[in-house]
């Protein structure tokens, strides 16, 4: 029986790894993405996480993990040494933004990003009624949460563009894990892509 | 390079193990099959103390290699039945239920060639000469122990081990192990280990090795033929060496600037109490120690750096290696810092080796891994689970 990714984010990224690349996971938590794409596609990778605990979770996973800090960049790994460097809900809370998507695809081919969309209708709300929003995506109280970023699709397509990053692919998912087609930074709770460094 | 673990109970109380191996035996193997050392001589033949804890399993897949740092030694786990309170000095890790599982495993300790805890070394007599090795025996080099042990292997009926793990020195040749013997080694966990010592790192060695070698009763190395125990340079050399094995923080915490008697008496005799721990440290090393193990251990931990032979690329070194790695690095430790580490596991990852790692926060310097630090053990437990007998 194939274990199930509970996260929709993940599911989507596994779909884009093909059997045989090799994958950096950055913040990894348990590892589970990376244990489910060597179990069902063969995919070499290692994760990174800061965290004494999810070390060890994904040691239990079977999973290869670096304990090292993102906020000081991806020191040590080789140039375009991995097919896809994954980054998941983990952007917003990395201090170096604009550091980070440059060394993920420094060592990566394509770089693969998913963040919490703060435009959301339902965040868009919660502020509206005078709250920081607490969602599915955005699940911390404001006095507890450790993102540090707080941004939109947009927002972050700008910086795409300013960093020099090309998108490859955009997917948007809403608080349920389905697709958003229309309206993405209305309806969009997760925002998910592809990027590959700007041509020449 | 191991620190202060047989004596480092005033430092910080290692908790008395819930589970035991219990009592141990000690087995001497004797090989008389010449060995050619990397220095190029030749050990005509020779003795290896060991212990072992557990049941190797029928298909001798669930062995696992203890190697020991600067000065430990084949006791890693347990206890005599007549001297109770010597304990192994790994205990912590090893034993029923603890990180490395003996009712899993069956871990053997070795007592490295050229040590002083019954293997042959340079207190022990030649037989060609009737009298001690002393200054002529041997330089030692990691490669040479990591022979040594494949035949200990041979000897127990061991093809591959699970894993072969150590820390320091002893994480120095579960690496070697990998690169010289691929296919025999499954697992290796290396933990607070270096590919190769800084000059910063040859300095200290060397300061120790100055002690020993300028002190009147070495008498070149062979002091046993003149009744003497070159112990001055020894206690200076232990005392240097424990240094490095700490941390600043925990020295601070530890001792401070406290004075003995509470006041300053403008001496030289000791004020400040972090003066007596060191003298008491350096005395009771230099009293059971030998000198020129002391002197070849150190020459060993200089001479390991096995990117050589593969013009300095680690990697290319590393390429061979058919193990999975744990590596392991602690914080404080400024003796192999965890930049060392990280070294070594991108070597790996640049070669597509399997490797975690991990950087415990622990205080204790590059003593830590000799300690209850339990994010530590807990990882190394599970990775240890994790691996299939």
């Amino acid at each position: 029986m194939k274990p199930v990714l509970d996260r929709p984010d993940l599911a989507l990224i596994a779909k884009w790894i093909k059997p045989g690349e090799s994958v950096l996971d950055l913040g990894c938590g348990d590892g589970a993405l990376l244990k489910h794409l060597a179990q069902t596609r063969g995919v070499h990778g290692y994760g990174v996480d800061v965290s004494a605990d999810n070390v060890k979770a994904s040691i239990k996973n079977g999973v290869n993990v670096i304990q090292m800090d993102l906020e000081k960049g991806l020191v040590g790994f080789g140039d375009q040494a991995f097919s896809h460097v994954v980054l998941s809900r983990t952007l917003q809370t990395v201090r170096h933004t604009e550091g980070i998507l440059r060394e993920m695809l420094r060592v990566g081919k394509e770089a693969v990003v998913s963040f919490p969309n703060f435009a959301y209708w339902k965040n868009r709300v919660a502020v509206m009624d005078g709250h920081m929003p607490v969602s599915e995506d955005l699940p911390y109280a404001w006095f507890n949460t450790p993102n540090l970023r707080f941004f939109t699709i947009p927002d972050f397509e700008d910086l795409c563009a300013h960093v020099g990053v090309t998108i490859r692919e955009r997917q948007v998912l809403d608080e349920k894990g389905l697709l958003v087609t229309e309206e993405p930074n209305f309806l969009g709770s997760l925002a998910v892509y592809r990027l590959k460094r700007q041509a020449g | 390079m191991a620190g202060f673990f047989i004596f480092g109970n005033e430092l910080i109380s290692v908790s008395t193990p819930a589970a035991s191996v219990g009592a141990v035996e000690s087995r001497r193997a004797h090989f008389d099959q010449p060995l050619l050392l990397r220095s190029g001589g030749i050990m005509p033949a020779y003795d290896l103390v060991y212990e072992t804890y557990g049941t190797l399993n029928a298909a001798g897949s669930n062995a696992v290699l203890v190697c020991h740092a600067l000065s430990g030694s084949h006791h890693v786990a347990g206890y005599y039945a007549d001297e109770p309170k010597n304990v192994g000095w790994w205990d912590n890790m090893i034993g029923p239920g603890k990180p490395i599982d003996t009712d899993r495993f069956f871990v053997v300790g070795v007592n490295n060639l050229g040590g002083c805890h019954g293997s042959t070394g340079p207190s022990s007599i030649d037989p060609a000469t009737g009298k001690p090795w002393g200054a002529r025996f041997p330089m030692m080099a990691v490669i040479d122990w990591v022979h040594t042990q494949a035949r200990l292997a041979d000897l127990l009926g061991i093809g591959a081990w699970a894993a072969v793990v150590g820390g320091s020195l002893g994480g120095m040749q579960a690496l070697r192990w990998t690169i010289t013997y691929p296919e025999r080694v499954r697992h290796a966990v290396v933990v607070a280990a270096a590919p190769f010592l800084t000059a910063q790192n040859i300095a200290f060695n060397d300061v120790a090795r100055q002690a020993i070698l300028t002190d009147p009763e070495f008498h070149g190395g062979n002091f046993y033929d003149h009744g003497a125990h070159p112990w001055r340079g020894l206690r200076l050399a232990r005392m240097l060496g424990h240094i490095t094995y700490l941390s600043v923080d925990q020295m601070a915490e530890k001792f401070g600037r406290e004075l003995r008697d509470g006041s300053l008496s403008f001496g030289y005799d000791v004020e400040f109490e972090v003066e007596s721990y060191l003298r008491y440290q350096g005395d009771k090393f230099a009293e059971f120690f030998d000198a020129n193990t002391y002197l070849l251990m150190t020459k060993a931990l200089d001479y390991f750096d096995p990117a050589r032979e593969a013009d300095g690329n680690l990697a290319a070194a590393l390429a061979k290696a058919q193990a999975a790695f744990l590596v392991v690095s602690f914080t404080t430790d400024w003796r192999f810092a965890p930049e060392r580490s990280l070294e070594i596991v991108h070597a790996l990852v640049a070669s597509g080796k399997e490797v975690s790692y991990m950087e415990s926060d622990c205080r204790y310097g590059h003593d830590s891994f000799l300690m209850d630090d339990k994010p530590y053990q807990d990882v190394v437990r599970a990775y240890m689970e994790n691996i299939v007998l």
